[in-house]
């Protein structure tokens, strides 16, 4: 996917003039903060499961490559194939290649990030082999060639009415209102491309190392469609997302549901081990499964290493009242929210997206609510370190930061400076005491006044008084 | 017990009289208080933009003026945090000045904290009359733990009646450099916040971190609304006596 990331201020105007979004977005407080809140005290030890998961998360990020082994080995012993892909690009290649070995024309997908990351569905097509998307989000962004604005909920950036236009021009039948019957309609219109698909895609929520399964959560029952019905089924996922048994995933999974959507578990859990054999109804004959580096890697060992904690709940955007405001799209790649503004400048390059992780007022929102407590406004502000290191500021804050640095390690001269400018601020203050413009910080008083300061500084009344 | 208040540079240079307020209150709390004259900034803004070794040089000069004290308090959960949390992060690789600033780090709370926690305060002799909403600020709410101690306090003040906004954990918008930086964003999150204070219907709103006051006034007042009070937490408490 196409990098704007280095456009996020200008999308931040847009979108928050954007009225339509911002009533969207408005459905994210009740939806997903409340739903979180009702549902995480029905596990009595939720801080204590936190801490459980971020545990079974670090053990297998420490011996990452031993895990992966371990799970080939096992998901090939039960008749998987198991492809390693460095990059966005051999994703692509691979698939396309099985493709082809399996004669495959038409694909059903079910909702994939890490595709995303590499831009699948093009190449496919590029291929000549058609693709249909059949998360009902996937599905409305693929018709309306849009990208995902949110990692769970992928089109929560649209509201019905749109939905209702799109179907109906699309699909040229009479516009629909109700979501029931918007629902049925893309069912009827989805079933045949089910029946129909040669290979289906999907990606994996867990991979679980002790059985070679990949396990996915799903609400909508097309992930299980998806991955029994075709012939072929290509699991597509992030190395991280290796954990080494049965028990850890039910650790994740009491964590996962809640933290996303607010349930307690999704519609559906699917296990998916092997392919099918002779007493099996259903199944496909080929399953392989793609363990897609893209940049994770580099991850590990380093300052970064626990954002491969990551599970993708969602959670930490859901919360983000910068996300909040101004949706998933002005993150300008895959990833949105707190996650995103640390993923991004990792994948991509922080001087590609710079603005991302200065983009935070480090509310710790993000980071009280992360399932597997990942620091995350720590890892923003470790990005901002790095920025500074590496000379990506800009002059002004550079200067503004050792200015004030070099005061205030000198109380005599601060005094002198914060006194004075404390009384030309508070005569320019007036009877109102309000400034309305301030040279130089137009971005507070161009929608703030700032409250004029109230002439003396502390230091100087308290001297006074211990004088008098 | 000697306690070395810590002013903040915000409170120093914006409204001494938040500093005064915190200083009656700890005394009527029975401490001794000691001010160092030659504090200045926890090295917050520079910490938070990237610039460590400021934070460092800054952390230091504070712990040379704090170490001989029993607690520092400080009217912010911000900077209180700032000192907290973060300053034995800062010195996590150098293991002779960690343990120092550990054990500062320890002694350390933010005002109200204070109040309730250590000291055991439930007199506050302000004279507040009204309703008021109180506010969270992040640091001290997602830091420091601080919900219920502000609100015991104001319980215990017979004209203060609390009312409770929608969305009072959420963020203000403030976040130091943010608010410049990203100064549409940063407004619309303070417009969110002033939406739910008038919502409350209340006659003042209260926080415990003078950005966010700063941040909520001036919303509050470019939005045309001159009548909701912004107080911090310690002029409430303590009542103003002439500290304008
Ligand atoms: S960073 Fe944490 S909260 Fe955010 S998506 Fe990942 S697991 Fe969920």
């Amino acid at each position: 996917m196409q990098v704007s990331s280095i456009h996020f201020k200008r999308s931040v105007t847009e979108k928050l003039n954007d009225e339509k979004l911002q009533n969207a977005l408005s459905r994210l407080q009740t939806r997903f903060v409340e739903g979180r809140a009702a549902v995480i005290g029905e596990i009595a030890d939720f801080e204590e499961t936190r801490t459980a998961a971020a545990a079974i998360r670090d053990r297998v990020l420490k011996n990452l490559d031993q895990w992966l082994l371990h799970f080939e080995q096992q998901a090939i012993a039960r008749g998987a194939l198991v492809h390693w892909a460095e990059s966005g690009a051999d994703v692509n290649r691979i698939v396309t290649e099985i493709a082809t070995l399996h004669n495959v024309r038409r694909v059903a997908k079910s909702k994939s990030m890490v595709t995303e990351e590499c831009g699948l569905n093009e190449a496919l097509e590029h291929a000549g082999v058609e693709v249909v998307e059949t998360d009902l989000g996937e599905y409305i962004l693929q018709l309306a060639h849009e990208a995902p604005s949110h990692i769970v909920a992928p089109v929560v950036h649209k509201n019905k009415e749109d939905i209702a236009d799109l179907f109906a021009e699309k699909h040229q039948l009479p516009r629909k209102t109700g979501i029931p019957e918007l629902c049925r309609e893309a069912r009827e219109i989805l079933r045949p491309a089910f029946l129909a698909a040669d290979m289906g895609i999907s990606g994996a929520n867990f991979l679980i190392a002790e059985t070679g399964s990949a396990l996915i959560v799903t609400n909508e029952g097309n992930g299980r469609l998806v991955t029994t019905l075709p012939r072929v089924h290509v699991a597509i996922t992030g190395i991280e997302k290796v954990v080494p048994t049965l028990e850890d995933v039910t650790t994740l999974l009491r964590l996962l549901p809640r933290s996303a959507t607010g349930q307690s578990i999704t519609n559906y859990v699917s296990m998916l081990t092997g392919t099918k054999d002779a007493a099996d109804h259903d199944g496909p004959e080929h399953f392989h499964i793609i363990l897609v580096d893209n940049g994770r890697s580099s991850l590990l060992g380093g300052d970064m290493q626990s954002m491969l904690r990551c599970i993708r709940c969602g959670a930490c955007m859901n919360h983000c009242p910068v996300y909040q405001n101004i949706g998933g799209h002005a993150y300008g790649w895959v990833y949105p929210g707190p996650m995103g503004s640390i993923l991004t400048p990792t994948f991509v390059g922080l001087e590609n997206a710079p603005d991302l992780p200065n983009a935070s007022t480090l509310c710790g929102a993000c980071g009280v609510v992360c399932p597997v407590k990942i620091p995350l406004p720590d890892l923003l502000r470790q990005l901002r370190e790095k920025q500074m290191s590496l000379g990506l500021k800009s002059w002004q804050e550079k200067l503004a930061l050792k200015l004030w640095g070099w005061m205030a390690r000198r109380p005599a001269v601060y005094a002198m400076v914060i006194k004075i400018t404390v009384r030309i601020l508070h005569f320019a203050g007036g009877k109102e005491r309000m400034l309305h413009h301030l040279p130089g910080a137009s971005g507070w008083t161009a929608g703030r006044d700032m409250p004029a300061p109230q002439g003396k500084t502390f230091r100087e009344l308290y001297r006074q008084r211990k004088l008098s | 017990m000697r306690v070395g208040l810590f002013v903040t540079c915000l409170v120093d240079a914006m409204r001494p009289r938040i500093g005064f307020a915190s200083l009656r209150l700890l005394e009527a709390a029975g401490c001794q208080v000691v001010v160092p004259e030659n504090q200045t900034c926890c090295g917050q803004p520079g910490y938070n933009s990237g610039d460590r070794e400021t934070a460092k040089t800054l952390a230091l000069k504070l712990l040379d003026e704090f170490e001989t004290c029993d607690y520092v308090v400080a009217p912010s959960g911000s900077c209180a945090g700032m000192i907290r949390v973060h300053y034995p992060d800062l010195f996590r690789d150098d293991p002779t000045v960690l343990n120092r600033i550990s054990l500062l780090a320890q002694r350390t709370y933010e005002l109200a904290d204070f109040l309730v926690n250590v000291v055991k305060f439930d007199a506050a002799p302000g004279h507040f009359a009204g309703t008021l909403t109180y506010h969270d600020s992040c640091s001290g709410l997602r830091e420091l733990g601080i919900r219920d101690q502000p609100r015991a306090l104001l319980a215990t003040m017979p004209g203060v009646t609390v009312k409770e906004m929608a969305e009072a954990t959420t963020c203000c918008g403030f976040g130091g450099a943010f608010a410049v930086k990203f100064g549409e964003l940063s407004t619309r999150m303070a417009d969110n916040k002033c939406r739910h204070i008038e919502a409350a219907g209340v006659d003042a709103i209260v926080a415990g971190d003078l950005g966010c006051l700063l941040n909520i006034e001036g919303r509050l007042r470019r939005r045309g609304n001159h009548t909701t009070q912004v107080l911090h937490i310690a002029e409430v408490l303590a009542g103003n006596e002439g500290d304008d």
